[in-house]
């Protein structure tokens, strides 16, 4: 995951915040929150938008283009309603996505807490841990354990979280180093305070802004893997709508159908544009 | 001779992080749920084959016994045998990693053709329209899935334009050459924004040091303190970045390779899992890790021959 912390960097605005930046009142975030606001409530308003049934198959209405008479999106090669599976689906990539970042979050941050707390054996231990996970690609090896443990949700949250806490663990971890040597942290280590409170009150609300930053990267990142899996057969089983799969189903008819793998597509990449500018907006108001 | 001792050093340093990938790809097969045997077989599947299979994965053994046979056999290049395709698992990879090894490579090289004369001219007309375009390019990038890109682009240049294949790898060079084009530039867009981004931000550094205040005073061109001055050190620190993002766009390949129908391993990756063929699935995965180490150990290399600075020691 050490490739995934360089990808994107929290600690480099993707877009410099240079001096017009703050006059500006964080245009950068009130964008992305408003888009993404957007999205989710598309997400969660999909039965009164479309009265479409994202599974119903009929094949005598397939293939029909945009703008078709009750299929504003048209329908794909079982007739199926192209914007009733791109909503429907955008519940289950974000829900998937968003939840997927969760428990990483947390089972990271306290390991890296830990680690950099205690330094020594515990550390070491830690550390040797990370580098065989980080020794794999990140795509392989939630593909890999996907496949062992079986197809369905359950198997992709628990494979993203079991590659995905190694970037958290290093980023709190770096972060550790350097706050324990501050004052406030030996005040509170000198006071006697246990252990377990100096982490918890003290230095994790230290720590754990550039966490905070990463994540936001780091849906996008896994929204990725997600649809990715979808792409290649291996996500949320069907008939369940995944913008994945709606681009691999596509992919066949991308000659004369090109919309079909196209829309889900473009709702990859706002959702994406709409997460990243958030996660830079963070950082904007960081740097304030 | 110093650095004959650090490569050294740097290949005894690698011994752990082998072995800890031998035991997550080892582990792999107790993560499937119930009697992996029976699971890899399916519902139709005999007792007799069930217990065949069990012996032969020498699950009957304890767990200790089992890695270090699995280890025995590693050490000697036995990577297992797949039933799906009746043929040795290294047999199987050897015939697909040269595919994947040139997708690799030409990817780098669009890279570096896409990201250096973008880097170069977002750095030298600061917060020009240039620049402010090319800062924009991550953030869009970010999100972009790249076999949704290669479809557009098969789409595009294969489909529309015929200027390249739809898919497939051919037989000779020269359809070697052209089936490599849009792949390799597939991968290239997903990770030239990272290197743009870390060009962009060591060339404007070097730019505003005194030697290259001194350059320009000597009354050497702009272009010549640019490219010449400050592009070859601005380089140096991009090569980590470079490496360590290829080493996790070697997963990327995975699914570019799906949507080109390149044989390489990613593919054979996905058609074995399809195929419930566990050892290959194992073997690839191993091979993966491997290739991330070795891009990584020659990316410390390189840097290390490139800035003197670096200590060796």
């Amino acid at each position: 995951m050490s490739a995934v912390i360089t990808t994107v960097d929290p600690t480099t605005p993707l877009v410099d915040t240079g001096r017009r930046a703050r006059g500006r009142r964080n245009v950068t975030l009130t964008v992305g929150l408003g888009l993404f606001g957007l999205i989710v409530l598309c997400a969660v308003c999909a039965p009164l938008l479309t009265g479409q049934d994202p599974i119903k198959q009929d094949l005598n209405s397939a293939f029909l283009g945009p703008g078709s008479a009750g299929h504003l999106l048209g329908t794909d090669e079982l007739g199926r309603d192209v914007l009733a599976r791109l909503l429907y689906g955008a519940r289950v990539d974000l829900r998937v996505g968003v939840l997927a970042v969760i428990s990483p979050f947390i089972i990271g941050s306290l390991v890296g807490l830990v680690a950099g707390w205690f330094g020594g054996w515990v550390d070491a231990i830690i550390g040797r841990i990370v580098d065989m996970v980080i020794a794999f690609p990140f795509l392989v090896l939630v593909i890999a354990l996907v496949f062992a443990m079986g197809p369905g949700t359950t198997s992709i949250y628990t494979a993203i979280t079991l590659v995905g806490w190694v970037a958290y663990c290093r980023i709190v971890r770096g972060q550790v180093l350097v706050a324990k040597e501050q004052e406030y942290a030996m005040a509170a280590k000198a006071s006697g305070l246990p252990t377990w409170r100096i982490l918890l009150r003290h230095l994790l609300p230290n720590v754990i802004l550039q966490a905070i930053i990463f994540s936001m990267s780091d849906i996008v990142l896994t929204l990725l893997a997600i649809v990715t899996l979808g792409y290649l057969g291996l996500g949320v089983p069907p008939p369940t709508p995944d913008w994945g799969s709606m681009i691999q189903e596509g992919q066949q008819f991308i000659l004369t159908k090109w919309y079909m793998s196209t829309i889900p597509g473009l709702a990859i990449v706002i959702t994406g544009l709409a997460l990243a500018l958030i996660a830079d907006g963070i950082v904007e108001k960081a740097n304030q | 001779m110093r650095y004959l001792v650090y490569i050294l050093k740097r290949l005894v340093a690698l011994i752990p992080v082998l072995i800890g990938i031998s035991l997550i790809v080892f582990f792999l097969i107790r993560l499937i749920p119930g009697d992996p045997a029976a699971t890899l077989l399916g519902s139709h599947a005999t007792p007799e084959t069930v217990h065949e299979l069990r012996t032969q994965l020498g699950l009957t053994q304890p767990v200790w016994r089992q890695y270090l046979t699995f280890l025995g056999h590693l050490l000697h290049g036995n990577l297992g045998y797949s039933y799906v395709y009746s043929s040795s698992v290294v047999d199987l990879i050897t015939t697909s990693l040269p595919v994947t090894l040139w997708l690799l490579v030409s990817g780098t090289v669009f890279t570096l053709l896409i990201a250096v004369p973008l880097a170069v001219l977002a750095a030298a007309r600061r917060n020009g329209i240039a620049d402010n375009v090319i800062r924009a390019v991550p953030v869009v990038g970010l999100g972009l899935p790249s076999f949704w890109l290669g479809i557009i682009l098969i789409l595009v240049f294969g489909l529309k334009l015929h200027w390249f294949p739809v898919a497939g790898y051919g037989t000779s060079l020269t359809e070697h050459l052209r089936g490599i084009v849009l792949p390799g530039i597939t991968v290239a867009l997903a990770l030239s924004p990272i290197l743009i981004r870390s060009l962009r931000a060591s060339m404007i550094e070097v730019l505003s040091s005194d030697y290259i205040v001194t350059a320009h005073s000597k009354g050497i061109s702009t272009s010549r303190v640019v490219l010449g001055h400050a592009l070859r050190n601005a380089a140096v620190s991009s090569v980590t970045v470079l490496g360590v993002n290829i080493a996790y766009l070697t997963g990327t390949t995975l699914v570019v390779e799906r949507v080109f129908s390149l044989p390489g391993i990613g593919q054979q990756m996905i058609n074995s899992i399809l195929g419930r063929d566990f050892p290959t699935v194992q073997g690839i995965t191993l091979t993966f890790a491997i290739m991330v180490v070795v891009v990584n150990l020659l990316t410390d290399l390189t840097h290390a021959a490139l800035d003197p600075r670096v200590k060796l020691s």
